[in-house]
Formats: C-alpha cells, structure tokens, sequence
C-alpha cells in the first residue's frame, strides 16, 4: 500500500505534500512515517492518507478555449477597489484603505 | 567501581552495542521505509548510551567517548544478546522485541529509582522507547499472521531466549518470561541465562570495526 504524507511544519500552518511511504498496512505506515517525516523534529504533525482513499480530479476540458475565464495577465486589484469605492465598502475589504 | 556506575555502563554498552548492530542494516534492510526507520532506532539507542555514558563519566571523571571506545572488549558489561550479528530480518526481529521488552521492564524499574538523575534519564529514554516497541511490536504481529512468520519467528525466539534472560537480573527475569510467554501464547524453556561479562567472540571483531577511526588518531585529536 502506499500512502501519502502530509506534513506541518509549525502549529497553524497549512499541511502539504511531504511525500509517500510504502507500508502493508496503516500501522506501519504510521511508524515509517514518523521516522522519516518526523525524526529530525522538522513537523509538528503528519497526516496519512492512503493513496487509495484520494479522490483524484485531473481532467478540466475547455473545449471552447474561454480565455475570458482565466485571470492571468489580468489584473483585478484596480478594479475591485473602484468597484468598491461606488459602494462605499472600501475599509471592509481586506487590507482596509491603504491598498 | 560503585554499583550505580556499574549498572550505568551495563545499560550503556547494551544500548550502544545494539545500536551498533541495528546499524548494520542501514543501506541493506528488507525495504526502503523499514531501512529509514530501523537506522533511526539505532542511532535512538546510541543517543540513550551517551547520556547513561554522561552520567558514569561524572563520576568516573572521564568522558562519554573514552568509555565508548577507549575500553578493552572484556571490559565492556553489555548482555551477550546484543553482541550477536544476527544479520536475518525474523532473528533480528526477535532480538529486537525481546531486548524491548526487557528494557521496559528494566526501565520501569529506573524510573521509580531514588536516584533523580538515573530515573530522569530513564524517564526520558521511555518516551523514545516506546516507539521502538511499537515498531517491535507490529513485527511481531506481522509474523504472528502467517504460518511461515511463526515458524521463523518461533525458531528465532528459541535460539535467543537464554540471551534474553541474560539482560535481566534474576528477580526481573519470571516477569519478561510471562510477557513472552503471553504474547507468543506458548511456553518456553527452563534453560540456563546467558549472563553479562561472559562475551561473544563477536564482540571483539564489532569492537574492532567499532573503534577503527578512533584508534588511527592519537589520543586527544579533536573531530
């Protein structure tokens, strides 16, 4: 079975992809994991997942090229803050006034 | 020597020597994860020999390397079980477990010891401990399973089981013999323990291979 391991690094940060172990079941997969992500002290927490259990969403047609879609090269910012002075919610966004 | 510097080095040249042997197998163990996790047990166990080495150096007025490397083979105090090359996964599974299983019972007793120093150490080797036996453990249970797992696990256990009893005392010696007996669900023999002090030809060549680099400098280099 492999299984994939997410790590953290400090308390409150978001978990990311450390990597796999390679393990017959959860039981071992907990310790390998713990020896190899968590000896040297560089997680405070791992999370184990076997790879089975990981719902994998890879394909995104765009079959009529809507380019309009996607935001690179386009840049928002400006917009968004004149679309928030017309409605007078400019301190509540986040960053406040000073953008 | 006073009987707590002698009880320190018993239990630091078993943890160095073991973690010596464990050592073995890095580069070379059954899988990848278990060759990550088994190097990481035994560089735990020399970690658990120095500070035990530490404790005795202050009082012998030495250091924790000279009583690592600068002693004579024969005047090392480790059990016969831990001097083995035993370089076969089931027999080094079986070793493995058995000298956890002592060494909880031992250092339940260390813990509760008058001796602040001596039980704060072995309080803080308990909490690494505790994972070696559960990685002891989910060998066991993994060879436990299946027919051919027993039968190498049982074969092991019965050429190790007077060494084991050699770690021990004799007044903690019916205790590691019942938490066998019951994990295994079996009896074992009454056979005759193979005691500290009486040292394995291996010992020697380990010693060897051991102190190499340590021997090549003159005394007092620096690294």
């Amino acid at each position: 079975m492999i299984y994939e391991v997410f790590r953290q690094e400090r308390k409150g940060q978001p978990f990311q992809h450390a990597g796999t172990v390679t393990a017959p079941n959860e039981r071992f997969a907990e310790i390998y994991a713990r020896e190899q992500y968590g000896r040297r002290q560089e997680s405070v927490a791992l999370w184990l997942v076997a790879r089975d259990d990981v719902s994998e969403i890879a394909e995104f047609p765009d079959e009529f090229d809507l380019k309009y879609r996607r935001v690179d090269g386009y840049s928002i910012k400006a917009r968004l803050r004149e679309a928030r002075e017309r409605a007078g919610t400019l301190e509540l966004a986040p960053g406040g006034v000073e953008e | 020597m006073s009987k707590r510097t002698d009880l320190l080095l018993s239990i630091a040249d078993d943890e160095l020597i073991l973690g010596w042997r464990n050592s073995e197998w890095t580069g070379i163990a059954p899988f990848l994860e278990e060759d990550v996790a088994f190097s990481s047990i035994a560089q735990n166990e020399i970690g658990h020999a120095r500070a035990l080495y530490e404790l005795a150096a202050a009082e012998l007025g030495t250091t924790a390397d000279e009583l690592a490397f600068d002693r004579k083979p024969e005047e090392y105090r480790c059990a016969p079980l831990v001097e083995l090359r035993r370089l076969e996964w089931a027999r080094t599974i079986a070793r493995h477990w058995l000298y956890e299983t002592a060494d909880e019972i031992r250092l339940a007793t260390l813990k509760a010891s008058d001796d602040s120093e001596i039980a704060g150490v072995a309080a803080k080797m308990d909490r690494e401990e505790a994972y070696h036996r559960m990685h002891a453990e989910m060998w066991i249970d993994r060879l436990l399973s299946s027919d051919d797992g027993r039968e190498r696990l049982d074969e092991a256990i019965d050429e190790l089981w007077p060494y084991a009893l050699g770690v021990l005392d004799d007044e903690l010696r019916p205790e590691l013999r019942a938490r066998v007996e019951a994990r295994l669900g079996r009896e074992l023999p009454e056979v005759e323990p193979v005691p500290r002090g009486v040292h394995e030809a291996e010992l020697a060549e380990l010693w060897g291979e051991m102190t190499l680099v340590r021997r090549s400098a003159p005394a007092g280099a620096q690294w």
